[in-house]
């Protein structure tokens, strides 16, 4: 039965399901049992911001406080996928992956590869990505492009509850690495999601509205900014297509160029800084593979070049608005 | 003066309808409209349909503008006698106002769907209107019972009506206790013990047709009449291609011209209809229960069930969209030709095999003439 439900909840739930399930799926993090029975708590916290809370009770054997040292539980989850388990390891902030970078670039993404393809390694790293908070530069980053460069990892970033939910358990049915991107300004977001368990398969972009005048491609945080300036574009009778890419490695460009072929105009958003980011990779493509049907130059509305910024109105300048989305839709129109 | 003035609503069609989208207007301001008549074509996320005339005037206003969308009760035309003052039409359109939202009418009709256990399993279904003339609705291969939401509140006006999800479908649990005909006409009849119904008019579409064709034979006092809709059973050929496909449709890009295969109008298989499909055969559990029951339908492609159902001297209805792209339509007209006293046969052009969905106002009168 569908139910609305937030962001937050949909990945609780995926993560239940799953455990319970499969019992060699685990959960590691910081805090996943922390809390536990200090005042005024009858659960584990959760982790930070409390998205695996209830499931210590329920999965009390499945589930493992981490010491805050990321290349130690990183390279632990790493380490148990290739032996058999399906660790789903939360890493709090992407940020941090600055110290578990080798474990997760030049180990996990390489098992397969280095090993005769003998070699499984399904660990699930869910890790909180995006600006929104006031966290400031080293908690607010975007780094999905740093990931989807290796060859060897997969990249996930849903924009809404029901993906979130498909695209976890996917996620840790999948016998790769993959980086689940979590966009902290997305958690309270609520939508439909279907109590029974379901899979998105990889490399499916959602196809969120149909226009035919501007294509406009986006991922995670910045899908709804898309679908908003689309809205006030279709006030002026200019109706655009939306495209949630939803998985970043693999993705699904051929959603992307079949629309460009047929609108001959694309806007790429992208919460990421401008440079070696989805934005510049989906422009490429398309400029490659579907120049001929281009009426427009390519635009990328992104964050600008620079560090995220702590104080609110800068960070909020330094955020995609609609407003961006809306006034690049008109340039590719002039 | 409120009674001469016949108001045109936006319908509700189903559970999520909130609003829908003015195609076409199919009468002109002015015309004359008996009871029946076909005056606005609806389009909604789900699908597209025509609203009827449920009294008869004169068409004074058409107020809903083609291409725009309007809530759910929203005013769109008025009829109305030529004794009626024009000042009178204004004041009404000016006074109307959209009845607040669903909260009422789920109040009185109890909600829409409601859950029981049936061996075991989660089922899902509908109970709607009263009364001791009960109609039982069943679907197709990998439909659900939302297939009969052009059908369900229509027929409940004058009967009982219930819908369930079949195991393996919708929203019900999604295994399938016993996969073959046999086992699923069981699982109806238990359906129908719990809710209390000792025998029902039982309308089954495509395979929901066959179903109930095994239930006519296996447990005929549970059985009044027979609606079969684009059934299946009534003949060894069924469009394998299209099953096949339905099965292993794994995108959008995949589903939706197996979908169309559907419908007359392949335009009718919007991006909403393909991602429910999609959604559902996404389910934990879904995709084992298509392949068994897939097997089950084209094993049984040799198992003719009409003659026995024939021959229990039930009253059957068969309707068909003439365009059935999945079932041949020379099987109802075969019936038709048989001459078989205790047999009706209707069929509808420009219909594919969801008919119920295409000919939803055609099917919905038919029906209802038939239960008497």
């Amino acid at each position: 039965m569908a139910r609305t439900i937030s962001f937050k909840d949909a990945i609780n739930e995926a993560l239940d399901q799953e455990m319970t399930r499969d019992k060699s799926v685990i959960v590691m993090g910081e805090d996943s049992i922390g809390g536990t029975g200090s005042p005024g708590e009858d659960d584990a916290w959760g982790g930070p911001m409390g998205v695996t809370k209830g499931l210590y009770g329920k999965h009390g054997n499945q589930i493992m406080d981490t010491p805050l040292s990321e290349s130690a539980y990183i390279g632990a989850a790493i380490g148990a996928a290739a032996c058999g388990m399906r660790p789903v390891a939360e890493m709090m902030f992407v940020d941090f992956m600055g110290v578990c970078f080798d474990q997760i670039y030049n180990q996990a993404a390489k098992f397969k590869y280095m090993f005769g393809g003998k070699a499984e390694t399904p660990v699930v790293i869910r890790t909180m990505v995006g600006a929104g908070i006031n966290a400031a530069a080293q908690h607010s980053q975007m780094l999905t492009g740093i990931f989807t460069h290796i060859p060897g990892l997969k990249v996930v970033c849903p924009s809404n509850p029901y993906d979130a939910k498909g695209l976890l358990i996917q996620s840790i049915r999948d016998n790769d690495p993959v980086i689940f991107c979590e966009h902290k300004s997305l958690y309270g977001v609520e939508g439909e999601v279907s109590e029974e368990s379901y899979v998105i398969p990889f490399a499916e972009a959602n196809v969120m509205r149909d226009g035919g005048d501007v294509t406009i491609v986006a991922y995670g945080m910045m899908v709804g900014k898309a679908m908003d300036a689309a809205e006030t574009l279709a006030k002026e009778g200019v109706e655009c297509d939306v495209i949630d890419l939803r998985t970043l490695s693999p993705i699904d460009m051929e959603t992307v160029i079949e629309s460009v072929e047929n609108t001959g105009r694309l806007v790429v958003v992208d919460e990421s800084n401008p440079r070696c980011s989805i934005a510049t990779d989906v422009s490429a493509q398309v400029a490659q593979q579907a120049f001929k049907s281009l009426k427009a130059q390519i635009e990328m509305v992104t964050a600008p070049h620079t560090p995220v910024p702590f104080t609110t109105t800068l960070e909020k300048l330094y955020i995609p608005s609609a407003e961006q989305v809306v006034v690049a839709v008109r340039k590719t129109l002039n | 003066m409120k009674q001469n003035l016949i108001p045109i609503l936006m319908p509700k069609w189903g559970l999520t309808m909130e609003e829908g989208q003015v195609t076409e207007w199919l009468v002109k301001e002015g015309s004359k409209i008996s009871m029946g008549d076909e005056i606005i074509e609806v389009e909604t996320d789900k699908i597209a349909g025509v609203v009827e005339a449920v009294d008869v005037g004169l068409l004074r206003r058409c107020i809903a503008e083609t291409g725009k969308t309007y809530p759910v009760k929203s005013l769109l035309g008025v009829l109305a006698d030529s004794s009626v003052l024009d000042s009178e039409i204004e004041t009404f359109i000016e006074a109307y106002e959209i009845p607040d939202s669903g909260d009422e009418d789920a109040e009185e009709s109890g909600p829409q769907y409601l859950y029981t256990e049936v061996d075991g399993l989660r089922v899902r279904y509908a109970d709607r209107g009263s009364g001791d003339s009960v109609v039982l609705l069943l679907h197709g291969f990998g439909g659900d019972l939302d297939n009969w939401l052009f059908n369900l509140d229509t027929l409940a006006e004058k009967h009982r009506v219930l819908a369930l999800d079949l195991p393996g479908h919708g929203e019900s649990g999604k295994s399938i206790p016993d996969p073959s005909l046999s086992g699923m006409a069981r699982f109806v009849n238990k359906f129908l013990e719990i809710v209390g119904v000792p025998s029902a008019h039982i309308v089954g579409h495509s395979m929901g047709g066959a179903i109930a064709m095994q239930l006519a034979t296996e447990r005929p006092e549970s059985v009044d009449s027979l609606g079969l809709i684009c059934s299946s059973g009534l003949g060894p050929e069924i469009n394998s291609d299209y099953l096949q496909g339905f099965v292993d449709a794994q995108s959008r890009r995949e589903l939706k011209p197996v979908l169309q295969q559907l419908f007359a109008d392949e335009s009718l298989v919007n991006r909403k209809l393909v991602d429910d499909v999609l959604k559902y055969k996404r389910l934990d559990g879904v995709d084992a229960v298509l392949r068994t029951l897939s097997a089950t339908l084209l094993s049984g492609t040799q198992t003719i069930l009409s003659d026995k159902t024939i021959d229990s001297g039930k009253p059957i209805l068969v309707i068909w969209g003439e365009k059935d792209c999945i079932i041949p339509v020379a099987y109802a007209q075969k019936l038709a030709d048989s001459g078989n006293s205790s047999v009706e046969v209707e069929i509808f052009d420009s219909a594919g095999h969801m008919v119920q969905m295409e000919k939803a106002n055609d099917v919905n009168r038919r029906l209802l003439k038939f239960f008497g």
